[in-house]
C-alpha cells in the first residue's frame, strides 16, 4: 500500500518525546530543585500548637502563696479551615452574639487566613467543658489551654503588677514575643518577666484538610516541652501588707516598710489600692478603663515610688547628721528659738535646745541655723560649694536619683543642684538664707516614700543601706541581682547616727515636747520623726518615719497620709501599728484603741464613691 | 487474501504488560489517595479502591471480549458504533444526571457511565473508516472537511454538557489527520493560534503585532533571500501605516490603532500583489497571509477573552499564565497539587506516607489529580518511572501503528496514540502546572469505571487489529 506520508511519524514521535521531556524537567524542578513545596506541605498538615508555660508563682517572705495560676482556655481559629457550621449553636454555646461572631471572624481573617489566631480568649472551665463536646461540629476551631493569674488575697496589686497580652509594639521590640503571648506589666510581673514567663514549648500535630488532629507528628519526637517559669520568693510580708492596706483604707497615701539589715521591702502600700483580680482575664481591659478613669483617687497610681512630696521635718535628722559630720555643730550645740527663725515660724517649745531636744521637738529654728552653718562653712570657698557638699551627702542617702529597685517606673525625686539656684538667682546671687527652707525639708525638693523609708533604714543601720528590693530569691536558690546585696555606705560616722537616733527615740518616747508620743509602744523602743509635707493644692500631708527596735532594728517605715495635716496625727499611729504588727505579729491590747481609730478614719470625701474597693 | 491466525500468538504482549502494570499502579495509588484507616482492606467494596478492583476485573473481561470479536466487525460497524455514541451524547444532554452543572453521566442504579469516554474509540473507528475510503486524499478540502466533521461532532456535543476537558481531547485526532497527509500548515496554524492566544493575553496587542511584523520580515528575507524587496515591503507598510495613523489622529479620530494596522496591511498586500503574481513568490504570499491572519486572530482573541469567556474560565487562564495568584480560590487545586508533588522530593515520602494525600488536601485526588499521589509518595523517582512507562507505551503504540498493513488499523492506531497522548500530557501537565487545570483523567491510573473501560476498549480494539495484521496481504 502506498503511504507517502510515512516520514511524518518522526514528527509525532518527536512531539511525544518532547512532551515527556518537558514533563520530566518540570517534575525535576518542582520536586528536586525547589524545596518551597515541602515547607508548604508541612504547614498544610502540621499544626504547631504552642505549649504555653505556666508563669512562675510568687510567694511572700514566709512562703505564703501570693500569686498562682488558674486554667483558662483560648478558642483558636484557622479561618481558611472553617467550613459550614451552625453559627447560632456556636454562639449560644459561647454566649456571644452573631454580630460579635462576625466581627471576631473578620478580625481573625484580617490577621491571617492560614495561621491560627485567638477567636475568643480565656473561656472559663465550665464553658469549655460544654463546648469541648461539640467542637467537632466547628471545623477550623480548636482550644488552647492557657493559665491566668489568681491571687490568694486581694492585696499587693501595686507590688505584683499584672499580666496582659502582648501588643504590636512589644512584639516589634522583642522578637521573643508572638501574638497571643502574655507579658508582665508593672511590679514584680514586669521586673521579673524573664524569670516568671518560663520557656514556650511546641507540640506538633498532624491535621487533615478539615483540621482534625490525626495524631502527633514524628511520634512527638520533634515536640518541645514548655518549661514552667521559676517561682519567686518576694520579700513582702503578706500579713503586714494586708494589714497596711487595711489601715490605709479610705485614705490616700502610702506606706513603705523595709528590713534595714537587708533592704528587703516588707510592705509597700499605695492607697487607694485595687483588687489585683480585677486585672485578670477577659475583664482586664474593661476594669482597667474604669480604674484609670478615676482621676480623683488614681488607684492605678503607685504613690509609694511614683509620688514625689517635699519630705518636711522628716528631713531634719539627716540635716543634723550632715552638720555633725561636717563638724559645724556638736551634739551639745544649742540654738535659741522664739517661735521661729527669721521668716521660718516654729511652734511653742522650751528654748534653747540641743540637738537631741531639737529633733525631739522638731524645732525649725534649730535646723535653720544648723543648715546655715552647713552652707556658710568657712571650709568651703562659697555657699555654692558647701551646698554641693551637702547635696553629696543627700545623694548618698539615695535622694535625687532612682534608688534602683526592681520597679521600672520608680521616680528619682528632686534634690536641686547649686547650678539650679545659679540659673534662678544668678551666679553668687543666692546665699544660705535663700534656700533655708531645705533645712526643714520644704521648698524645691521632692522625695518618694520609698526614698524616705530607705533613709530611715540607713539611719537605723547607723550609716549604710541596701537598695530596697522586693524579691528575696528566685527559683531554686537562684540568688538575686548583686546590686541588691551590695552595701551602700554613707560617709557619716556611725557615732553621729547614735546622736540623732537619741533625738528620734526621744521624739517618740520622750517627755514634754516630744512630737510623736502617739507612736510609742510598750516594750519596743520606736525611734521616729514626724513631718508635714506642705501641699500647695490642699491640706498638708502627714508624714512619719520610724524604725524599731532601737538596738538591732528590724523594720524601718515611712508613712504618708495625704491631706491630713500634722505628721503625728495620722502617719505616726499608722507607722507605729505597722511596727507592732510586724514585730509582735499582733496588736497588743494597749494599742487596740488606736488601731480601731485608724481603721474607722475616713479621709476620702464622702461624695467620692470609691468604685474600686470591694 | 486472508489467513487465519491465532490471536494469542499475534497479540502484542508488551503492550498488555504495560497496560496491566499501569492499571495495577493506578489501583495502588487510588488506595493511597483515598486511604481510610477504618477500611484498610484494599478490596473493601465500600471504598473507591475496592470498586476500582471491580472496574479492573470488568475491564479485563471487556478486553477479552474486544479481542475475541472479529476485526471485520470493527471495520464494518465503525459507522454504526459512531452513530450510536453520537446518539448517546445527545441523549445525555437530555436525560443525563447533572453533576456540578454538567450533564455528562448516565445513571443506572449504582453504576454511572460517561458516554464521552466511549465516544473516543467510536470517533477513532469512524475516522479510520472514513479515511480508509479516501486514501491519502487529505490534501483535498472535500476530504478534510468531513474528516474534521467526524472529529468535531462529538466534540460539539461534549462541549454542550459542558465538559471542556473531554472536548479538548477530541481535537487530538487532528494528529491523526496530520499523519495521514493533512497539510502541516493547518497544524502549524493550530500551534501558532495556541501560542498567540497566550501572548495576546500577556502582551499589549501593539507590541505583539510589531513583533509579528519583524518576524514576518525576517522569515521573508530568509525565504526569498531578497533583502531589498523585503525592506521595500516593510518601508511601504510603515509609510502607509504612518500616514494613516496621522490622518486618523488629526482628522478622522475614529479609526483606532487596530483598524489602522489592518488597513495598512491590506493596502501593502495590494501594492505587492503584482510582484507576488509576477515572480510566483508563493512563500511571500503564505507569510503575508499568516501575518494578516495572525493580526485578525489577535484582535479576535482579545475580544473573545474579554467579552465571550465566562469569568471563571478567564480566571483559570489568568492563573495559569501567572497574572493572578489566588491560592484559596480557583488556584487552590493547582496550588495543593504542586505542594503535593513538590513535597515528594527526590524519592518521595513513602507509600501511604504522603501527608497531602492522606489528609485530602488535593481535591479529586483519585481521579483527575491521581498523579499527586505518585509525585508525593514516590517522589521524582516514581514520577520519572510513570512518565517513562507512558513514553515507552506511547512509542510502542506508534511502532505498532506503523507496522500495520491495513490502513484502517494504522489510522485507528494513531487515533489511540493521539487520545492517550493528549490525556497523558494534559493530565500530568495540569498537575504540575504546565497547562491550565483541565479536568481529564490519567488513562489506566485514575479512578472511574467509564474512563477505564473506555480506554480499555480503545486500546484492545487496536491490539485485536494488530494481532491479525498478517491477515492482510498486500
Amino acid at each position: 500500500m502506498k503511504d507517502s506520508f510515512t516520514n511524518r511519524k518522526y514528527v509525532i514521535i518527536t512531539m511525544i518525546v518532547l512532551a515527556s521531556v518537558a514533563l520530566i524537567i518540570r517534575l525535576f524542578t518542582i520536586q528536586v530543585v525547589r524545596d518551597t513545596y515541602r515547607l508548604s506541605a508541612d504547614n498544610n498538615v502540621l499544626r504547631y500548637v504552642t505549649q504555653y508555660p505556666a508563669r512562675g508563682l510568687i510567694y511572700d517572705r514566709n512562703n505564703k502563696l501570693i500569686v498562682f495560676n488558674q486554667a483558662a482556655y483560648d478558642l483558636m481559629v484557622v479561618p481558611a479551615q472553617t467550613g459550614n457550621m451552625d453559627t447560632s449553636l456556636f454562639c449560644t454555646e459561647l454566649g456571644i452574639t452573631v454580630e460579635n461572631f462576625n466581627e471576631r471572624m473578620k478580625a481573625a481573617r484580617s490577621y491571617s487566613g492560614r495561621a491560627p489566631s485567638i477567636f475568643l480568649e480565656q473561656i472559663s472551665d465550665k464553658t469549655y467543658a460544654k463546648f469541648q463536646e461539640k467542637i467537632f461540629m466547628f471545623p477550623g476551631f480548636y482550644v488552647q489551654p492557657r493559665t491566668l493569674r489568681k491571687y490568694s488575697k486581694p492585696v499587693a496589686a501595686h507590688i505584683l503588677g499584672y499580666v496582659s497580652e502582648v501588643d504590636e509594639a512589644q512584639i516589634k521590640k522583642d522578637p521573643y514575643y508572638k501574638a497571643g503571648d502574655y507579658i508582665g506589666k508593672l511590679g514584680i510581673e514586669e521586673a521579673y518577666e524573664k524569670v516568671l514567663r518560663g520557656t514556650r514549648g511546641v507540640k506538633i500535630f498532624m491535621v487533615d484538610v478539615y483540621s482534625r488532629i490525626k495524631g502527633s507528628y514524628a511520634d512527638g519526637n520533634m515536640d518541645t516541652l514548655a518549661v514552667q517559669g521559676a517561682d519567686i520568693i518576694s520579700s513582702i510580708d503578706l500579713d503586714l501588707q494586708e494589714y497596711g492596706e487595711k489601715l490605709m483604707q479610705n485614705k490616700t497615701g502610702s506606706i513603705v516598710a523595709i528590713e534595714p539589715e537587708s533592704g528587703e521591702i516588707l510592705s509597700l502600700v499605695s492607697s487607694p489600692a485595687y483588687d489585683p483580680e480585677l486585672l485578670v482575664g477577659r475583664e482586664r481591659s474593661e476594669n482597667y478603663t474604669i480604674l484609670s478613669a478615676d482621676t480623683a483617687l488614681k488607684p492605678l497610681f503607685n504613690r509609694a515610688f511614683m509620688a514625689s512630696y517635699p519630705p518636711g521635718s522628716t528631713f531634719k535628722p539627716m540635716n543634723g547628721l550632715i552638720a555633725l559630720q561636717e563638724k559645724v555643730i556638736v551634739p551639745s550645740t544649742e540654738f535659741g528659738c522664739q517661735y521661729g527663725y527669721l521668716f521660718v515660724a516654729c511652734h511653742s517649745h522650751s528654748s534653747p535646745l540641743d540637738l537631741e531636744g531639737a529633733v525631739m521637738n522638731s524645732c525649725n529654728s534649730y535646723f535653720c541655723q544648723t543648715y546655715r552653718k552647713i552652707l556658710e562653712n568657712p571650709k568651703y570657698g562659697s555657699v555654692s560649694e558647701a551646698f554641693e557638699r551637702w547635696r553629696g551627702y543627700v545623694n548618698e542617702f539615695g535622694f535625687g536619683k532612682k534608688l534602683g529597685s526592681e520597679f521600672v517606673n520608680e521616680l528619682p525625686g528632686l534634690i536641686p543642684s547649686a547650678s539650679y539656684f545659679d540659673s534662678y538667682h544668678g551666679k553668687n546671687g543666692w546665699k544660705a538664707l535663700t534656700v533655708i527652707s531645705l533645712a526643714i525639708g520644704q521648698g524645691e525638693i521632692g522625695t518618694t516614700p520609698l526614698q524616705m523609708a530607705n533613709m530611715t533604714a540607713a539611719i537605723a543601720n547607723r550609716g549604710y543601706y541596701y537598695i530596697p528590693h522586693i524579691v528575696k530569691s528566685i527559683g531554686n536558690n537562684k540568688s538575686i541581682d548583686t546590686s541588691y546585696t551590695t552595701k551602700h555606705k554613707i560617709s557619716i560616722d556611725s557615732a553621729n547616727f547614735e546622736e540623732i537616733i537619741l533625738g528620734m527615740e526621744a521624739a517618740v518616747n520622750g517627755g514634754k515636747g516630744a512630737t510623736a508620743r502617739i507612736a510609742a509602744l510598750q516594750d519596743i523602743t520606736v525611734c521616729g520623726k514626724t513631718g508635714t509635707a506642705e501641699n500647695p493644692h490642699g491640706e498638708d500631708h502627714s508624714v512619719f518615719i520610724a524604725f524599731a527596735p532601737k538596738e538591732n532594728p528590724k523594720i524601718a517605715v515611712a508613712v504618708y497620709v495625704e491631706n491630713s495635716g500634722f505628721g503625728a496625727t495620722y502617719a505616726a499611729p499608722v507607722a507605729s501599728l505597722m511596727i507592732e504588727k510586724y514585730l509582735r505579729g499582733e496588736i497588743s491590747f494597749a494599742t487596740k484603741w488606736l488601731e480601731q481609730r485608724m481603721l474607722d478614719l475616713n479621709l476620702i470625701d464622702r461624695d467620692t464613691v470609691n468604685e474600686t474597693q470591694h | 487474501m486472508k489467513r487465519s491466525i491465532n490471536i494469542w500468538y499475534g497479540i502484542d504482549k508488551v503492550t498488555i504488560l504495560l497496560f496491566l502494570a499501569m492499571v495495577i499502579m493506578g489501583w495502588f495509588n487510588i488506595y493511597a489517595a483515598v486511604y481510610n484507616e477504618e477500611h484498610k482492606d484494599i478490596l473493601d467494596l465500600s471504598q473507591r479502591y475496592g470498586k476500582q478492583f471491580i472496574w479492573i476485573l470488568a475491564a479485563i473481561v471487556l478486553a477479552v471480549f474486544v479481542v475475541i470479536i472479529d476485526t471485520r466487525f470493527y471495520e464494518f460497524f465503525a459507522w454504526f458504533i459512531y452513530a450510536a455514541l453520537i446518539l448517546l451524547l445527545v441523549m445525555v444532554l437530555v436525560i443525563g444526571r447533572e453533576v456540578n452543572g454538567a450533564r455528562s453521566w448516565f445513571e443506572f442504579g449504582p453504576v454511572s457511565l460517561q458516554p464521552s469516554e466511549f465516544a473516543k474509540f467510536a470517533t477513532a473507528l469512524a475516522l479510520a473508516g472514513y479515511l480508509t475510503n479516501h486514501k491519502q486524499e487529505l490534501t483535498k478540502l472535500r476530504v478534510i472537511i468531513p474528516a474534521a466533521g467526524i472529529i468535531l461532532l462529538p466534540a460539539l456535543f461534549t462541549a454542550m454538557q459542558p465538559d471542556m476537558g473531554s472536548t479538548i481531547v477530541f481535537f487530538s485526532f487532528f494528529i491523526v489527520l496530520f499523519r495521514e497527509g493533512m497539510s502541516p500548515y493547518v497544524f502549524v496554524s493550530g500551534v501558532m493560534m495556541l501560542v498567540l492566544f497566550f501572548l495576546t493575553l500577556l502582551i499589549d496587542n501593539l507590541y505583539l503585532e510589531a513583533a509579528l511584523l519583524i518576524l514576518a520580515f525576517l522569515v521573508t528575507w530568509f525565504a526569498t533571500k531578497k533583502f531589498k524587496v523585503c525592506l521595500a515591503g516593510l518601508v511601504t507598510l510603515i509609510l502607509i501605516g504612518g500616514s494613516l495613523y496621522l490622518l486618523d489622529h488629526f482628522v478622522l479620530k475614529s479609526l483606532g490603532n487596530e483598524i489602522v494596522i489592518f488597513i495598512s496591511l491590506i493596502m501593502t498586500g495590494i501594492v505587492f500583489a503584482y510582484h507576488v503574481y509576477n515572480k510566483k513568490a508563493f512563500e511571500v504570499l503564505v507569510i503575508y497571509l499568516f501575518l494578516l491572519g495572525s493580526v485578525i486572530y489577535i484582535n479576535l482573541v482579545d475580544f473573545a477573552f474579554n467579552n465571550v469567556l465566562k469569568p471563571h474560565q478567564r480566571e483559570r487562564v489568568e492563573i495559569m499564565l501567572g497574572f493572578k495568584s489566588d491560592p484559596h480560590g480557583t488556584g487552590y487545586n493547582l496550588n495543593q497539587s504542586l505542594i503535593s508533588i513538590g513535597s515528594g522530593g527526590f524519592s518521595g515520602k513513602g507509600y501511604l506516607q504522603g501527608t497531602q494525600t492522606k489528609f485530602k488536601f488535593v481535591p479529586a485526588q483519585s481521579t483527575d489529580f491521581i498523579f499527586c499521589t505518585v509525585g508525593e509518595e514516590w517522589g521524582f523517582l516514581g514520577s520519572f518511572i510513570v512518565v517513562g512507562v507512558y513514553l515507552f507505551f506511547l512509542l510502542r503504540l506508534v511502532k505498532l501503528a506503523e507496522r500495520q498493513r491495513s490502513m484502517f488499523a494504522r489510522i485507528y492506531g494513531y487515533g489511540v496514540v493521539s487520545v492517550l497522548f493528549i490525556h497523558f500530557f494534559i493530565n500530568i501537565g495540569m498537575a504540575t502546572g504546565l497547562v491550565p487545570v483541565i479536568g481529564i483523567p490519567l488513562p489506566f491510573f485514575s479512578y472511574g469505571g467509564s474512563s477505564l473501560w473506555g480506554f480499555t476498549i480503545l486500546l484492545f480494539i487496536f491490539l485485536r487489529l494488530d494481532a491479525t495484521r498478517a491477515e492482510y496481504l498486500i
